[in-house]
């Protein structure tokens, strides 16, 4: 009996150990997502009450603050080019040949008609510098076992003020996202479709990000390319290279 | 009969003068509060015709839910084919495409960099045309403070405080950063070609008028605009004959389910003044009433006074035969007469400031600096058919109803008593 006790104790000590807290998953899926550099292409296909559009873009990422974006396609958008640098974001249109700060209530507009924003794209990608997280329950998803964690904003000057995000148990990805408002209202959800590895990290290949408050089916977005830890040179990430 | 009352009235002043004053204050104020409140309407309706909705506008289904934001996402697409069309079905009128876009204007350094922005509410209009009214529509000759009105493509009128904030003239080059028809971000270089006031502070506050051409081309909306409007060809809104446009019009779509297919609207719905417009028309009625009710009960007072005054008379001529009913009616003709005079007096006297103040206005502007209702901030009077006739309606009904509360006294007179009152 008693080492039946033993072993119990031993087992329910062994699955308290097992079980990662919140704070140390959301620190998994952080490292799992922000890397050094990174050169991806990607398509967004935008679907509106008119009809569907695809832009295809080349983003050259560095750390988790700054990046550059050139939007290959269509033709409209060729050349349209975005630096962002820490909370500054440029943009440069080859048209007219000015380059322009976006602030205020422009970073509130959508990306390129995306139910992405500006200001979703000025977000530390960061979660455990944003958010104090909590595991509210374990569900499957994508036929995968997840973590269901709810993380509430450590600041007021954030753009949601809480989440809810499934991780995949054993990839340390987050698989499904809900974005609210403080008033509790839903704004955002993000549905991950597809994941692969490239060099150790599980990246997400294709996903729909919706904006609830919008008409239309959303922007799904499709990683065709991606290569981590790439040297970028300096003079990428820099005004100069808006107009080059 | 009538001379001999009238004479009775001229040669006994103190029989006229009082009530006759007290009609021509009342109805002076009448006229002008009247003509005030037409002018204050016919401000109302014509600001909002012109700068938001025509007197009547066709839109998308989908754009008209959401009109207030203009989202041009939702525009009318082939908008020639339906102006053809409707210029066809209903010649009375004036057809115009507007667009009607937000954005950021950012104005830049030596370098092209950003020197600094302000957020924009714009307006593309056809200002190009020959047969275009816009300009006139828009004031926009009047309205110019530097500059001209824009000649050529890519030409921007930008509102006169938002061009100082921005520390922008005529010659300067402002990006326009907005988005297209179909969400992307769009940056279009303009040269601005004058600055003008508008008067109505929520366009002085951020506005630019663009040719419509240059906007279509910017946000990527090839014969496509968010609105098309139409205006009486007099340019007054007569509202059963748009109301009647609308519903012909709006009929030939009925059973379309596209979201997408065209509606009208008439600008009492369409600018939310229907409600306004209504309570306007019941204030008139109000303030009428209450004249009518605070004179009445002052004739009635001087009527009364008049009454003990010339009780000797009324006695006397009780005693001689006259039939009280008769006096009665003879009092209510003075009192008609002095109702007329009064009223003609009151009109003319009331008239006078009305017209002053449709000539020059009364410049108010200071009120409406944080307001976003489509108002000029110089209110003016509005001197109708109506205004000559208005002030005869409370300055004949007072005096006419005054004396006959006053006046039935004399029923309640006793023959049997008259020779020992006029004895005394």
């Amino acid at each position: 009996m008693k080492k039946l006790i033993f072993i119990m104790v031993i087992l329910f000590a062994g699955a308290l150990i097992a079980q990662p807290s919140a704070d140390e998953i959301i620190k998994k899926v952080d490292a799992n997502t922000v890397t050094d550099s990174q050169i991806a292409i990607s398509k967004m296909i935008i679907k509106g009450r008119r009809g569907s559009r695809t832009v295809e873009a080349k983003t050259w990422q560095r750390g988790s603050n700054d990046s550059f974006t050139e939007y290959l396609a269509p033709a409209r958008e060729k050349g349209t080019k975005m630096l962002k640098l820490g909370d500054q974001l440029w943009t440069y249109s080859p048209s007219t040949d000015r380059t322009i700060l976006i602030s205020g209530h422009m970073l509130r507009q959508s990306v390129m008609g995306s139910d992405l924003s500006y200001e979703d794209m000025m977000e530390d990608p960061l979660l455990q510098n944003m958010y104090n997280s909590k595991i509210i329950g374990e569900e499957k998803i994508l036929d995968r076992p997840v973590w269901a964690i709810e993380l509430t904003s450590k600041k007021d000057d954030i753009s949601y003020d809480r989440r809810k995000v499934w991780v995949d148990k054993d990839r340390y990805i987050i698989l499904k996202e809900e974005l609210y408002a403080k008033s509790g209202k839903l704004l955002k959800t993000i549905d991950i479709h597809e994941i692969k590895k490239f060099d150790g990290r599980w990246v997400a290949t294709s996903l729909t990000y919706k904006d609830v408050l919008k008409d239309g089916d959303g922007t799904q977005m499709q990683l065709d390319e991606i290569k981590l830890n790439q040297r970028i040179p300096d003079y990428i990430l820099s005004k100069a290279s808006l107009r080059r | 009969m009538l001379k001999f009352l009238f004479k009775g009235l001229v040669r006994d002043r103190s029989r006229s003068l009082f009530p006759i004053l007290t009609v021509f204050i009342g109805v002076a104020l009448t006229v002008f509060l009247y003509s005030y409140l037409n002018g204050f309407v016919s401000d109302m309706i014509k600001s909002s015709a012109h700068y938001n909705s025509g007197h009547v506008r066709i839109m998308t289904k989908a754009y008209s839910q959401e009109s207030n934001q203009s989202p041009n996402d939702l525009a009318i697409i082939g908008i020639d084919p339906l102006i053809q069309n409707v210029e066809k079905s209903y010649p009375d009128m004036i057809w115009t495409p507007r667009i009607k876009f937000g954005g950021l204007i950012d104005i830049p350094d030596r370098n092209g960099e950003t020197r600094i922005q302000g957020p924009v509410s714009g307006m593309a209009v056809d200002l190009f045309s020959k047969e275009s009214r816009e300009r006139k529509f828009l004031n926009l000759d009047e309205s110019l403070v530097k500059g001209r009105i824009p000649e050529k493509p890519n030409e921007i009128l930008i509102a006169d405080d938002f061009a100082r904030r921005l520390k922008v003239a005529p010659g300067d080059t402002a990006t326009l950063l907005s988005s297209t028809m179909y969400g992307s971000m769009v940056m279009t270089n303009f040269v601005i070609a004058g600055t003008i006031r508008f008067g109505i502070a929520a366009l002085d506050r951020g506005a630019i008028i663009t040719d419509i051409s240059d906007i279509q081309k910017s946000l990527d909306m090839n014969n496509a605009a968010g609105e098309i409007l139409g205006f009486f060809k007099d340019d007054n809104f007569d509202s059963k004959k748009a109301y009647r446009i609308r519903d012909s019009f709006n009929e030939k779509y009925k059973n379309s389910e596209d979201e997408f297919a065209p509606i009208m609207g008439a600008l009492p719905e369409e600018s939310g003044l229907s409600d306004y417009m209504g309570l306007i028309d019941i204030a008139s009625f109000v303030i009428i009433g209450i004249f009518i009710f605070a004179m009445a009960i002052v004739l009635w007072n001087a009527g009364l006074m008049g009454s003990l005054r010339r009780y000797g008379e009324m006695g006397v001529r009780l005693a001689v035969g006259e039939e009280k009913g008769h006096i009665y009616r003879t009092l209510i003709l003075e009192s008609i007469m002095i109702g007329i005079v009064g009223s003609f007096l009151g009109t003319l006297f009331g008239l006078i400031p009305s017209y002053l103040m449709e000539i020059y206005g009364l410049d108010l502007s200071f009120l409406f600096e944080k307001s976003s209702v489509m108002i000029t901030g110089v209110l003016h009077a509005d001197v109708t058919y109506e205004t000559y006739l208005i002030g005869f309606i409370p300055g004949i009904l007072a005096t006419v109803l005054g004396t006959s509360i006053a006046g039935i006294g004399i029923y309640k007179r006793e023959t049997a008593q008259l020779f020992k009152e006029l004895e005394a």
